[in-house]
């Protein structure tokens, strides 16, 4: 993959959960994305990057095209240096909510994407990596 | 800042959401419509997001709270045209919109929120 396929989106304000929404978007049509495709990687997005902003105290997306042999994708990955989750499995399960979420943030992208992977360390920061292959 | 624009049509407001929702957008139009059902004595809201691209947990959430507080408030509330894959994307997500109703569009709305209006008058004896 080249350096041309990613690029990043700021994660600052709730506005900014708008603008990672549309470039999410923008890439899924490109890579022709069905229209359900499409809405579960930009709602998965949406999740993560609100996260980003309200409990990572902002950070970036970035976004990427990626390759399989023949299959293309779209991996994204959400980065902040905020407080961090002391307990990402219950970070992950369905209902739990550090803030005024319904719980289901975490566990509802992961449902929505064929690849998660999430770091996190108390203090430093978080990162979040999904996949979704077309 | 954006607002999304309430109109009223007799006991119903009408809500036609248009633009990519904000969360601020979307917590903006939760303060107005509640306000306008005391203002207005309104008994039913018909919300359309037909044209709404994106259903995530928050605007879910607002959804479901904008239900809740109609009804506290005397008024309910109906949900019309979610697109089929936002529909898809919603579930998969974990997100049931558990006391919302919903209808395929607005002709259907309209006629849920009249009915559920004179069973309650009914109910109450009122005509009965």
């Amino acid at each position: 993959m080249d350096a041309s396929d990613s690029r990043t989106v700021k994660l600052t304000t709730e506005q900014d959960v708008v603008s990672a929404r549309q470039a999410v978007r923008q890439l899924c049509q490109e890579l022709g994305f069905s229209l359900v495709e499409q809405t579960k990687t930009v709602t998965a997005a949406s999740e993560l990057a609100r996260n980003t902003v309200t409990h990572g105290g902002g950070g970036e997306m970035r976004l990427q095209v990626v390759r399989n042999g023949t299959r293309r994708g779209v991996r994204l990955t959400f980065e902040d240096r905020g407080p961090g989750m002391p307990d990402i499995e219950k970070a992950m399960s369905d209902g739990w909510s550090s803030g005024d979420g319904l719980g289901m943030g975490l566990s509802g992208a992961r449902r929505l994407v064929n690849e998660f992977e999430i770091e996190s360390q108390p203090g430093e920061g978080t990162r979040v990596s999904i996949a979704r292959w077309k | 800042m954006e607002r999304i624009p309430i109109l009223q049509m007799g006991e119903f407001l009408l809500v036609t959401i248009q633009v990519e929702l904000s969360d601020q957008v979307a917590l903006t139009l939760q303060d107005d419509l509640t306000e306008r059902i005391r203002t207005t004595g309104a008994r039913g809201v018909l919300i359309d997001i037909s044209a709404l691209e994106l259903v995530d947990s928050f605007i879910g959430r607002m959804i479901a709270n904008i239900a809740g507080m109609a009804r506290i408030l005397d008024a309910r509330t109906v949900v019309v045209g979610m697109q089929p894959a936002v529909a898809i994307t919603l579930v998969e997500l974990g997100l049931t919109l558990t006391g919302v109703h919903t209808a395929l569009n607005p002709d259907r709305g309209m006629q849920y929120l009249r009915a559920a209006l004179a069973e309650e008058v009914h109910g109450h004896g009122r005509l009965g």
